[in-house]
């Protein structure tokens, strides 16, 4: 018998989780050393040399750029409905039981459980049907629409924490709503939707399918992605926008799992 | 008292007067009326999920009743039920058929893969090593799809790395036979289906790993110590305890690298054959063939089958898992 | 004189169940009123009541003389100290206690000051830097507690306040309470399930049961002079003595109770009085606890510890002051 079973796990589950995790980063590593690879024609591997000139024939690549300024622009307008729609929704949910309380969660959640394509070429035949024309702000729609339920998940899981009482006690001591709201509840889900904006962002700033529906003539940063994957330019620009893209969307995730993690580990250790 | 001096020494009323103003009459009118409160609150994600969304879905839906005239390419917007018919084209059911055996194949190995990874995370890994075992699931499912794809077409390409790995190892022979095998083999990985398999795979395990590990989090560890100290095998231990409790975990994380793999368009297109699924079925018909019907009728099957799935995953209780 | 809290006829019903029913109060200023009752008895429905939690189904409630329905807890110069004490945990100390002030628009330095003193008052002097999250169970009580008392609220309300803390803590918390509402001269309204708390610090002390009020009266009128069967063996747990065993000592047939510690428990051979058989005892540190059985009727004897007991089982004979006998108003 195993007296001390924390410490010692057989040999064969460590292989094969070590295995599967580095399954996992290995190819996304492989990216950074891409990015410095002299190569411009094929993915040879091992790289004949390596040189960090793809970075500056990045930096000076005018569609890049503007790529990456319209992946900024919607996935922060985006966060910030879907922000606003989040935290309503999830107020409205946690702070009383209702008639069709499931409904509305199931709601939220059915433009992230259904297949992109689904929602993707829904909106595009909606567009069709109300004659609107593609633009920046039918990008916006469908970014939102599927963001929302980031930001929901977040703040449902902090109100869940919130002790009730301390509302009233806000109340008790001389508050009215809007003072309850701008001193004791914002605060107390200001990390959440920190946290779920964070997420909100780099879900919007990383989609595609959706966005290949919704997008008309105007190029997001994957887009342009798919684009090159589909019709290879200049591979070496890709390999440094890959990089770039990978460290960019880290950030993010990052600091949405440091600023919830207080939570996650009390839900962890209570075991 | 002391206090007293602090503040006032008037005779305070026992009622306060309100506020006043337009924010008094608003804060007084919301604590009267909490109903009004929550209407208001909910009213705007409802009317744009509601109207943005699901009014989309409607439309689509509705669209797969109508039939593109052959001739002409106009859509005619009378009720049929023609287009379903059309589905049922030996093409296209092939496309179907095809896109559901990857998907229950992609899931089948996403299970295979994740169960030692989450059931070392629940288990065995306490403290920093169970944060590092998190960021470690949730970083590759942050990280972008795209490059994630791209970063396999590199790996898979026939002058990559896995092919010099194997040529290393003196195993090139190996791969030059599977790739010799009818249906999964093809010129090069990156354009045959167990390319697609592999990055299908790849993609979506974080997915599978979370519900998992949540499900098995759940689970006592005196229980798999019962189990043993009762005199079970690891293998008994693992078919008659671990399994069964892991399983809602595994049917939960089944919905996602399911639906996802049913609904996926890119990476059959990227890497891969030329041979259709469901996803690019549509694209192509809402694209280039303008069949606006035909493609929102192939989106219908997505659903349906998930329909049906979701249904058995909540007899099974996957829902908790979640 | 008006009363510091009024209830006329007041009822508050969810659904179809009668948390508060059609009850009469009225609490007057200055003192120190206990609700004692059983979980879902209505005592803490009757505290978010004049708090502004909760409405009246029916009835109306008064704050020193002013009607206080349909007015939002916000705007009634009364404050809570809560059974979880809800203290703000994104707030340090001096700002939770100081919250009250801030939301009344009373200046920074001014609100400090107070909040301060407040702290002082509870005597958690310099305190007011740490996070609630850093404080004990009783700290953060006092904390609750400075909280509701910087806004000098014409009443107090403490629901449960000391159900948390270990029994040591609660009784010196229970005489500082004491004390800190005779310096400070507010109404306290305090509700509790522990008959001791509620007898040992209470003015005043209303019974409650199933949403009504069994008895309200001084804590010597509720222990002594219970009027109902409930208030006896709640309240200390009275033997309650059926009609017909009363009408043999009284003369009345009427439901009465007899305190455990008025009965005395002698040897069978010592004469006249109550033939019983002792079924157990319990000893209890200072006294030991007697269970009889007086053929069929179950009663308790409270005894002081090192009395020369009986053995179990054994016959006894037990005798009272007629005196200590109490007839009940519930009719037999």
């Amino acid at each position: 018998m195993r007296s001390d079973r924390s410490q010692s796990a057989p040999l064969g589950l460590k292989i094969a989780a070590a295995c599967g995790l580095l399954f996992l980063h290995l190819p996304i590593l492989l990216i950074f050393v891409y990015a410095f690879t002299t190569e411009e024609k094929s993915f040879v591997w091992p790289p004949p040399a390596l040189t960090t000139q793809w970075f500056a024939v990045t930096w000076n690549r005018p569609d890049v750029w503007q790529a990456l300024s319209l992946s900024v622009r919607v996935a922060a307008i985006s966060t910030a409905i879907a922000l606003v729609l989040g935290t309503l929704c999830s107020a409205a949910v946690s702070r009383t039981q209702f008639f069709g309380r499931e409904t509305i969660s199931l709601l939220v959640i059915l433009p992230i459980a259904l297949p992109g394509i689904i929602t993707g070429i829904a909106l595009r035949s909606a567009f069709a049907l109300a004659d609107i024309p593609f633009s920046f702000w039918t990008i916006v729609l469908g970014h939102a629409t599927f963001c929302v339920v980031v930001v929901y998940n977040n703040a449902v899981a902090r109100f869940r924490r919130t002790s009730g009482s301390m509302i009233e006690a806000s109340m008790d001591l001389g508050a009215d709503g809007f003072q309850t709201f701008r001193h004791v509840v914002l605060p107390n889900i200001a990390t959440a939707l920190l946290a779920g904006g964070m997420l909100a962002f780099a879900l919007s700033f990383d989609e595609v399918i959706v966005t290949t529906f919704t997008a008309g003539q105007q190029q997001t940063l994957p887009i342009w992605m798919l684009e090159e994957l589909i019709r290879p330019r200049q591979r070496p620009v890709t390999n440094v926008v890959a990089m770039v893209v990978v460290l960019v969307t880290l950030l993010p995730i990052l600091l949405a799992y440091y600023l919830t993690r207080d939570g996650d580990q009390i839900a962890g250790s209570s075991k | 008292m002391s206090l007293d001096a602090a503040i006032t020494t008037k005779v305070a009323p026992a009622i306060l007067p309100g506020s006043g103003g337009l924010r008094g009459a608003l804060s007084d009118l919301f604590w009267r009326e909490p109903k009004l409160l929550l209407l208001l609150m909910l009213l705007p994600p409802v009317l744009w999920l509601g109207i943005v969304y699901i009014g989309s879905l409607f439309a689509l839906l509705l669209q797969s009743f109508f039939l593109i005239d052959e001739f002409s390419g106009l859509i005619n917007r009378e009720f049929t039920l023609k287009t379903y018919g059309d589905l049922f084209q030996a093409a296209n059911l092939d496309i179907i058929l095809r896109t559901a055996t990857m998907a229950a194949l992609v899931t089948f190995a996403s299970a295979i893969i994740a169960f030692p990874i989450a059931y070392y995370a629940a288990r065995y890994a306490r403290g920093r090593w169970k944060a590092l075992f998190y960021l470690g699931v949730m970083l590759p499912l942050w990280s972008s799809y795209l490059v994630k794809i791209y970063a396999w077409k590199l790996i898979l390409a026939k002058e990559g790395i896995l092919t010099w790995l194997l040529a290393k190892l003196n195993l090139l022979w190996l791969l030059d036979a599977w790739l010799s095998l009818p249906v999964v083999g093809g010129n090069s990985l990156s354009v045959s289906f167990t390319g697609t398999f592999i990055v299908f795979v790849y993609v979506w395990l974080p997915f599978m790993i979370l519900p998992v590990q949540a499900a098995l989090e759940r689970v006592p560890s005196n229980l798999v110590e019962a189990s043993s100290d009762l005199g079970a095998s690891p293998g008994q231990t693992f078919r008659n305890v671990l399994f069964p409790l892991a399983l809602p975990g595994i049917v939960a994380g089944s919905i996602f690298t399911f639906s996802l793999t049913l609904g996926d368009y890119i990476i059959p297109q990227i890497i891969g054959t030329s041979r259709l699924f469901i996803g690019q079925a549509v694209y192509s018909q809402q694209g280039t063939a303008g069949n606006i019907p035909l493609a929102a009728a192939f989106t219908v099957v997505p659903i349906v089958i998930m329909g049906f799935y979701l249904w058995g995953a909540k007899r099974m209780g996957a829902f908790d898992a979640l | 004189m008006t009363s510091a809290v009024s209830f006329a006829r007041v009822s508050r019903h969810f659904g179809s169940v009668r948390a508060v029913d059609a009850v009469d109060l009225d609490i007057v200023p200055g003192e120190f009123f206990a609700m004692l009752g059983p979980s879902g008895s209505g005592k803490t429905t009757c505290l978010r009541l004049i708090a502004g939690f909760e409405q009246p189904t029916a009835g109306s409630i008064a704050i020193f003389g002013e009607r206080a329905e349909g007015v939002p807890p916000y705007r009634r110069n009364v404050n809570t100290v809560f059974q979880d004490y809800a203290l703000f945990p994104h707030l340090n100390v001096l700002d939770n206690v100081a919250y009250g002030l801030m939301v009344k628009g009373v200046g920074k330095p001014e609100r400090q000051k107070a909040a301060e003193e407040a702290l002082s008052l509870v005597r958690l002097p310099g305190y007011g830097a740490r996070r609630p999250g850093q404080l004990s169970g009783g700290q953060r009580q006092r904390v609750a507690l400075a909280r509701a008392l910087v806004n000098q609220p014409k009443v107090l309300l403490l629901d449960e306040p000391l159900g948390a803390l270990d029994l040591k803590l609660r009784e010196n918390m229970q005489e500082e309470l004491k004390s800190l509402q005779k310096a400070l001269g507010i109404t306290f309204v305090f509700v509790t399930h522990d008959q001791g708390e509620a007898l040992s610090m209470a003015d005043r002390v209303a019974v409650f049961n199933d949403g009504k009020i069994m008895q309200i009266g001084t804590p010597e009128d509720i222990y002594q002079r219970p009027k109902t069967r409930f208030v006896a063996d709640f309240v200390g747990s009275s033997n309650v003595l059926p009609p017909d065993f009363v009408q043999r000592y009284s003369g009345q047939h009427r439901w009465g109770s007899l305190r455990p510690e008025s009965i005395r428990v002698g040897s069978a051979a010592s004469g006249d009085g109550v033939a019983a058989r002792l079924v157990s005892t319990n000893y209890l540190g200072a006294t030991t606890r007697l269970a009889l059985d007086a053929g069929g009727l179950r009663l308790h004897a409270i005894v002081p510890a090192g009395t020369a007991l009986p053995e179990q089982g054994e016959a006894v004979v037990l005798t009272f002051n007629r005196e200590h006998l109490h007839l009940m108003d519930e009719p037999a």
